[in-house]
């Protein structure tokens, strides 16, 4: 009770000020005049009287200070007066203010910018209910050759999921899922759409309520059971406006009717994969085997389990795996102990984030770098005015002010500036994020839930009072600080400037130039990577020339492989006779598309293989004949199929340069050898031997690849369904170009759809994205930082040399020439250029190591980058310093003598 | 309750809330009644007894009423509260085992 009655007071005393200062007024003077009268009855006179009093009374101005001050506020009532004062002293020099406030509000500005990037990407939890339970079941098999190449890792088998769902000790729930793709049709025009494939348990790691309807449910995992589907948010407002009536009512995917039973909410995804569609995988569990990696696993931790935990789960479990299911009699359920399958379970979040994370901080970093070297400048202008306020600062001291006072007061000041700059700056992150949303890279994940939230605004105004404090500290410790005064001696004109009075600015300067190091040479890597990638030889020529489309002719419209195969033909043939086609092909995907390829055991001819020596995978692809000369990829070696060959399924294949240097020397030794991808298979002879294919983009190396004709003897794979056509025209993506191709292909078959039109730039382009974004952001750092930095040498040589006109003055009096004095300036710019070089180049040689999985082809340590930016900044410093010092040259002795 | 007042503040402190424990008194009576009682030995400058007075109001051991003195004019009459009559009982005992003391002190050596 006794605190709330105290609050009270001290809150009255602070909203009620005004009124109290008049109380005590009166209070005073009611003492004052009780003291007057007790002197006159004394026998004063009324003058004598009153004198008399106030000299008993004491100094009434201090006394009510000193009562207010018990009030408590005092402080709050200086920092008031700062802020007044702040306004009335920045609103005078406008210029300055402006400048100050723009450079703070782009610097700020930026950064917000970023840091909501950063936020929504990186630090923000997964949109699930308790997302810190869930992972992603990453495993690694450093056996299993290419299988674990990619930053998939080795994926889950079906037999897998069902041991891990049923085995575990350490999840809630686990599932398995995969994206595809399927033709919906009579709806409008027959359409492809991406789907999501779930095993049971997806739903339930998520924990994500559907929006209207249910879930999947394990009655839909039934092999052949009730067919059902759920719908995206978007696909059901596109397809069916919202409309909850749908619920119950089917549609035809892939020729077959589904149930629509719910949809999810808008902006829900799996992991990182976007949907249209959502269908049970159903898996048979009767016919299933060990092998069949290809699912990505989900789940949900129990309370208070560690991921070290659940990896010691999974280890525990693969025997378990092993001996509970197999490849088929005869064959060793341990051959898989040679892959040696490692568990490296991580949170769900970083395999969403994937790799954006180290880009998003090195952008992170360098807006920082750019921050740092804009307060830098905005620091050297308050010293220069700092240096203009000394006599007002004297006079103030002079009138009583403490020291600390005046501190206090500056450092308000320039905390003003800060969040000034910071509210500016907020609206220019607003429109900075629209910007960086749109030109981000296309793959930069969680996209849709960048905003500017409440943690944003937070970093921001902790940005801005932190740079406000930062700028704000050097003058005025320097300029304020308790030292004896120089007092009202008259503005220094006579003094000359001693070395100790510019430390501080040069300071300042070097550390400019040495974060603009920084940010060039890690620019000038990020342009070394662009060149290097831009040597390396794709494996496809002039791709805005290739159209690229996907066609899938699912089974419910024609089941015999060898019909497909004819239809493909068809479609070919029909895309030939397109006015200004070159030619066309197909292929079972194009590099880069972004679509899992397929992986086998690839057996050798002459190779022994036992039952424990497992052949190493393979990726492979189906072609078509016209295929490699349509896409540009060179036959090195060999020949190609024909479609004849096609169909009479002769044995034949193609593999990739590097398989074949690496199983038989070179190109020429392998056409006529043969290789099968089951032991009980025949043999296939090796007709061709292709150039090397760069399929996961540039930066990866470029895989093995065996090349299979479109039609197979497999029991599995007779025929590939889905494939890619590719076509070579100048008329590539225009639409005139891609009606006619429309009208080829539905002559052919009216109910195909066509998906993924674009050309293959388009896809070359977006494997670039990363680090042509990264480039791009860099290069604007680079470019802030060179400009403020060029600003920073100028200013601070200029000062100088207007400052020192006196002594230039009588140098040049004393028989100086001119010469001589532009080499004095110039040796300055340059030394302080050169130490800031030196300084940037130790920091750089660290901190550019942060950055080596952004770079390709390039050391971060790149002695060419290094040694161009350094020459450049030096360069850049002199031409800097040459303007004050020409001035400095012509300064005229008689002038400059004449105020002394 | 606070912090231990040093000793020429705490006495000022002392010496108010002692001389308004019987009638609620305004800044100038409390002055006279000081300096009559100590028979002006304590000349205390008497603007330094409203910083002192505020204070005390702020600690809320000391309340404040305008009201009008017997020549009929505005004051600002101060009183003790429950936690002031407290405190007055604590620094009384305070005083007197140190007066006693230092007493004891300059008397014995």
């Amino acid at each position: 009770m006794a605190w709330i009655h105290k609050l009270w007071i001290r809150l009255r005393s602070l909203f009620r000020r005004g009124r109290f200062a008049k109380e005590l007024d009166s209070e005073i003077q009611f003492h004052l005049d009780e003291l007057i009268a007790e002197n006159v009855d004394a026998g004063m006179s009324p003058e004598e009287a009153k004198y008399a009093a106030m000299r008993g009374f004491g100094n009434s101005t201090w006394l009510k200070e000193e009562t207010r001050e018990a009030w408590g506020w005092m402080w709050l009532e200086q920092i008031g007066q700062d802020v007044r004062y702040g306004f009335r002293v920045l609103s005078n020099k406008p210029g300055f203010t402006a400048v100050v406030i723009l450079t703070l509000a782009l610097g700020i500005g930026a950064n917000a910018a970023v840091f909501s990037v950063v936020n929504s990407v990186l630090l923000k939890p997964l949109n699930h209910p308790k997302a810190e339970e869930l992972v992603a079941l990453h495993q690694a098999a450093p056996g299993a050759a290419g299988l674990a190449d990619f930053h998939n890792g080795l994926l889950l088998s079906p037999s897998m999921y069902f041991t891990y769902a049923e085995q575990n000790r350490t999840f809630q729930s686990v599932g398995v899922w995969i994206t595809g793709t399927a033709n919906v049709t009579g709806l409008a025009e027959p359409e492809q759409v991406r789907t999501a494939e779930v095993s049971d348990g997806v739903f339930q790691v998520l924990g994500t309520p559907p929006e209207v309807g249910r879930w999947l449910s394990a009655a839909d995992q039934i092999p052949r059971g009730s067919e059902t589907v759920m719908l995206s948010h978007g696909y059901w407002q596109r397809r069916f406006g919202g409309d909850r009536a749908v619920m119950g009512r089917n549609i035809v995917v892939d020729s077959r009717p589904r149930e629509i039973v719910g949809v999810m909410p808008k902006g829900f995804r799996f992991v990182d994969a976007d949907f249209d569609l959502i269908r049970p995988l159903a898996f048979d569990r009767g016919k299933l085997n060990l092998a069949g990696f290809g699912f990505h696993g989900i789940a949900r931790l129990k309370p208070g389990a560690t991921i070290a935990q659940a990896n010691a789960d999974i280890n525990r479990m693969l025997p378990i795996w092993m001996d509970s299911w197999s490849n088929g009699p005869g064959q060793n359920s341990h051959i898989y102990e040679q892959w040696e399958i490692t568990p490296m379970i991580r949170p769900l979040k970083q395999e969403v984030i994937g790799n954006v994370g180290e880009l998003l901080w090195v952008v992170m970093g360098t807006i920082g770098l750019v921050m740092l070297i804009a307060c830098a400048n905005v620091t050297n202008l308050m010293l220069v005015r700092a240096e203009a306020r000394q006599q007002e600062l004297a006079v103030r001291t002079a009138l009583g002010a403490g020291w600390t006072r005046i501190v206090r007061g500056l450092l308000v000041e320039s905390v003003m500036l800060g969040l000034m700059g910071g509210a500016i700056g907020v609206g220019l992150a607003c429109a900075g994020v629209r910007f960086l949303v749109t030109i981000g890279p296309a793959n930069l994940p969680r996209l849709d839930e960048i905003s500017i939230d409440a943690r944003t605004l937070g970093f921001t105004l902790v940005v801005s009072v932190l740079s406000g404090l930062l700028f704000g500290l050097i003058p005025a410790l320097k300029y304020a600080g308790p030292r004896p005064s120089l007092a009202l001696r008259s503005a220094g004109r006579t003094i000359s400037v001693s070395r100790e009075r510019h430390r501080a600015r040069n300071l300042l300067v070097v550390g400019q130039v040495a974060m603009a190091l920084v940010l060039l040479v890690s620019a000038g890597l990020m342009i070394r990577t662009f060149e290097a990638l831009r040597t390396v030889e794709p494996g496809f020529t002039d791709a805005q020339h290739l159209q690229l489309m996907r066609i899938s002719i699912p089974y419910s419209v024609i089941q015999e492989p060898e019909r497909v195969a004819r239809t493909q033909h068809g479609v070919l043939d029909k895309l030939a006779a397109i006015p200004g086609m070159q030619s066309a092909g197909f292929v079972s995907e194009m590099p880069m598309e972004g679509f899992e390829p397929g992986w086998d055991e690839i057996f050798i001819e002459d190779k022994v293989y036992s039952a424990d020596l497992i052949p190493p995978l393979r990726l492979y692809k189906y072609i078509s004949p016209g295929f490699l000369q349509t896409a540009g990829t060179r036959l090195v070696a060999g020949r190609e199929m024909t479609w004849s060959e096609v169909y009479s399924q002769q044995p034949v294949v193609m593999i990739s340069e590097n398989l074949a240097r690496e199983t038989w020397g070179t190109p020429s030794a392998a056409v006529g050898k043969h290789v099968r991808e089951f032991s009980n298979m025949p043999w296939d002879e090796v007709i061709g031997v292709v150039q090397d294919v760069h399929e996961k983009g540039l930066q990866e190396r470029a895989p093995e690849i065996v090349y299979w004709p479109p039609l197979v003897r497999s029991p599995f794979v007779p025929v590939v369904r889905t494939v890619t056509f590719v076509m070579r025209s100048e008329r590539a993506g225009t639409e005139g170009f891609l009606n006619e191709v429309r009208q080829a292909v539905w002559s052919v078959n009216s109910t195909l759809p066509l998906a993924s039109v674009r050309t293959m730039q388009e896809v070359y382009g977006k494997s670039l994205a990363r680090t042509s974004f990264t480039l791009v952001m860099l290069g604007i750092a680079g470019a802030i930082a060179l400009t403020l930095g060029i600003i920073g040498i100028y200013g601070v040589i200029s000062y100088t040399v207007s400052q020192r006109q006196r002594e230039i003055g009588i140098r040049l009096a004393l028989g100086a020439q001119g010469g001589d004095v532009l080499q004095m300036v110039l040796r300055q710019g340059a030394k302080t250029a050169l130490v800031g070089v030196a300084i940037g180049i130790a920091a750089a040689l660290g901190l550019t190591e942060l950055m080596r999985s952004l770079l390709f082809g390039v050391s971060p340590q790149d002695p060419l980058t290094l040694a161009s930016v350094t020459a450049l900044l030096i360069l850049v410093a002199l031409l800097a310093s040459y303007i004050p010092a020409r001035r400095a040259m012509r300064v005229d002795p008689a002038v400059a003598l004449r105020y002394e | 309750m606070g912090k231990p007042s040093d000793l020429v503040q705490g006495t000022l402190d002392l010496l108010i809330l002692k001389t308004i424990a019987l009638e609620p008194k305004h800044g100038w009576a409390i002055a006279k009644r000081i300096q009559q009682i100590s028979c002006d030995v304590l000349q205390v400058q008497q603007g330094s007894l409203y910083p002192a007075l505020h204070r005390l109001e702020q600690k809320a051991w000391i309340k404040a009423k305008w009201a009008e003195t017997e020549t009929g004019r505005q004051a600002k009459f101060y009183s003790l509260t429950a936690a002031g009559r407290k405190q007055l009982e604590k620094e009384a005992a305070n005083w007197g085992r140190l007066s006693s003391a230092i007493n004891l002190v300059v008397e014995t050596s």
